[in-house]
């Protein structure tokens, strides 16, 4: 029979329904794995072995006494270190949280164990999700599995390292501006990024209010369907989760989409966009028009790519991003203050905002103190108007794109990721670089639509294409549809890279 | 348009976000606000005079919940993160100072 470790979330599912193999035992094969080939890929910053085998054997003595299992019934998955758990620490990868155990837990990661998911740890990220190569973390550097030297991506690069290298059958993940589905387009796994309001938001660590998002990581298209199935839903607790009807969408995902209307954007698929990044987009696309679908060109002016005369990109989709999120951030992060919980400074302090003061300075890194920064600059008196309103009045531009795109077709298809995966540290220097990781994928988040990265095959050094396709608000089913044609098309062929084959 | 915010701005900003910081991390602090906010200098290219703002992706209005008290935290889970406590409150200097 097939090793536990090389059956999808699905196919591992029902194996463990038929009693063809137990919780426990798939389980043990993930904390194994975890045990001798996490050293190398660093994408746990904590694994709950023990609790996960406990659950394992709830879920077996479930079995043996005749109950249903739920929909991921045994299956072994892990979550991002931003979701409140009331076991282990929720640590952000920061030092200010380093040692915070959250007194409640999240509500996607509650309704994970209530369809039967066992969780085996929390996977590392950059620090509040602020980054796109995990580098930021300030706990531990992640590794790409397809080549150690290079980066997972980010923010939820421990999330997409881990699926890739078979050390969970799948993750959840969160996506501000691109971070579910650019590391997993750098990894080589499926992620998708619900609309926003889709998955409650109870007991994820705030970066961006109206941006953030949770979703999942997976190997292949069903795999996803099935575990927003499960963290899909209206919630009390999160007045902004909406409370519109949830789709089977594991149900529907193998059904192909009569008379699919796809749309090429124009804007992302232009001469400066790297030669190998744009042939998967066109094999994507030859899958879909194989399977009955029309493309048609479709222009979204406003998340527009310029090339400056010295070769830099510049696009009005990150700007606007790059003031809203830190906005949000600076509001966010204001209540890691070195009073209630989190690092307080050890030093001698005169009165309480030196306390508030030094803990910040001794507890956030480099990149979130700059994003305060900026957040807390374009809301202060006098640079209000000129850049976190007018930001807000792009968005609005940036949403309306959309809107009239998805007046003409069903889904929009272009690149996840500007580039393949790159070598650790070299963007470290020049934070705008590192924004740049992300201009296919921030309008989204902007606009506040689902969208899906799905893997292409390789590229010439061995290292995993992607492609993004996106659909309106609501539209998850179609979404996860149109991506099934495509991963049809190409053979459903999954990569697996060095790090995550098992040694024979 | 500069490639540098001053140190005087850096520092106003620092002491509205809470972040205390040494003169070498605010000159270089300035010197990376000041390339990032150059670049959103590009969103002026924008007629945006008739755009109303998006502050939120969904059409929302208030949502309300009812006024009952629902499942609360004891005070030892809500004070058991605290770096300082005194029996159930938060322990922290003076507030009232005479620095600020």
């Amino acid at each position: 029979m097939t090793a536990p470790r090389e059956m999808s979330a699905l196919a591992l599912r029902d194996a463990i329904a038929a009693g063809q193999v137990s919780a426990a035992e798939a389980t043990r094969a993930y904390l194994d794995a975890i045990e001798r080939q996490d050293g190398a890929i660093r994408a746990y910053t904590q694994v709950f072995a023990d609790r996960a085998m406990e659950r394992a054997a709830q879920i077996d003595a479930a079995r043996a006494a005749g109950k249903p299992l739920g929909p991921l019934g045994g299956v072994p998955v892990s979550i991002k270190d931003n979701m409140c758990t009331a076991w282990g620490k929720t640590t952000c990868a920061s030092k200010i949280l380093e040692n915070f155990h959250a007194p409640y837990t999240a509500t996607a990661v509650q309704k994970l164990e209530a369809a039967g998911a066992v969780i085996l740890g929390k996977t590392n990220m950059d620090e509040f999700a602020m980054g796109s190569s995990t580098e930021n973390s300030a706990l531990q550097k992640t590794a790409n599995p397809w080549d150690l030297a290079r980066v997972p991506g980010g923010s939820s690069g421990g999330a997409a390292a881990g699926v890739s290298a078979r050390l969970c059958a799948a993750a959840l993940g969160s996506d501000t501006g691109g971070s579910i589905r650019q590391p997993a387009a750098l990894c080589g796994c499926v992620g998708l990024k619900p609309t926003y309001g889709r998955v409650s938001r109870y007991g994820l660590v705030a970066f961006a209010s109206s941006l953030d998002q949770i979703g999942p990581l997976a190997r292949n298209v069903p795999d996803a369907a099935l575990m927003l199935s499960a963290i899909a839903g209206h919630d009390g607790h999160d007045s902004t989760s909406a409370d519109t009807p949830v789709a089977d969408y594991a149900a529907t995902v193998e059904r192909p989409v009569e008379g699919l209307r796809v749309g090429l954007v124009k804007e992302f698929i232009s001469d400066q966009l790297n030669g190998e990044i744009r042939a998967a987009v066109e094999k994507a696309a030859k899958c879909l028009t194989d399977a009955g679908a029309t493309l048609v060109e479709i222009s979204l002016p406003h998340s527009r790519i310029d090339v400056g005369a010295d070769g830099t990109l510049s696009s009005y989709a990150v700007a606007c991003y790059y003031i809203v999120a830190t906005a949000e951030a600076s509001s966010n992060l204001a209540r890691y203050d070195g009073a209630h919980y989190g690092h307080r400074t050890p030093k001698t302090v005169g009165d309480i905002i030196e306390l508030y003061s030094q803990s910040r300075a001794e507890g956030f890194g480099d990149e979130v103190k700059r994003r305060i920064m900026l957040g807390t600059y374009a809301l202060s008196s006098g640079y209000y108007d000129a850049h976190y309103l007018k930001a807000l009045k792009v968005r609005r531009l940036i949403a309306e794109d959309f809107r009239a795109a998805f007046g003409q077709v069903d889904v929009l298809l272009g690149p996840t990721s500007p580039e393949v995966a790159f070598r650790a540290g070299a963007k470290t220097a020049d934070p705008l670089t590192m924004y740049l990781s992300d201009i296919y994928t921030i309008s989204v988040n902007l606009a506040g639509i689902p969208a899906i990265s799905l893997p292409v095959g390789l590229n010439s050094t061995g290292l995993p294409l992607a492609v993004q396709l996106l659909a309106g608000i609501f539209e998850e089913e179609k979404l996860l549809r149109a991506a099934r044609m495509v991963e049809r098309g190409l053979g459903s062929q999954e990569l697996v890279p060095p790090a995550g084959r098992e040694e024979k | 348009m500069s490639d540098s915010i001053d140190k005087k701005l850096v520092r106003h900003v620092a002491k509205l976000a809470r972040i205390s910081m040494s003169d070498a991390q605010a000159t270089a602090m300035g010197s990376q606000l000041g390339a990032i906010l150059s670049y959103f200098d590009k969103l002026k290219e924008l007629d945006t005079e008739k755009v109303e703002p998006m502050a939120h992706p969904l059409d929302f209005t208030n949502v309300l919940a009812d006024d009952q008290l629902g499942a609360s935290l004891s005070c030892e889970q809500a004070l058991a993160n605290a770096p300082q406590r005194d029996e159930c409150f938060f322990l922290v200097p003076k507030v009232i100072g005479d620095s600020q």
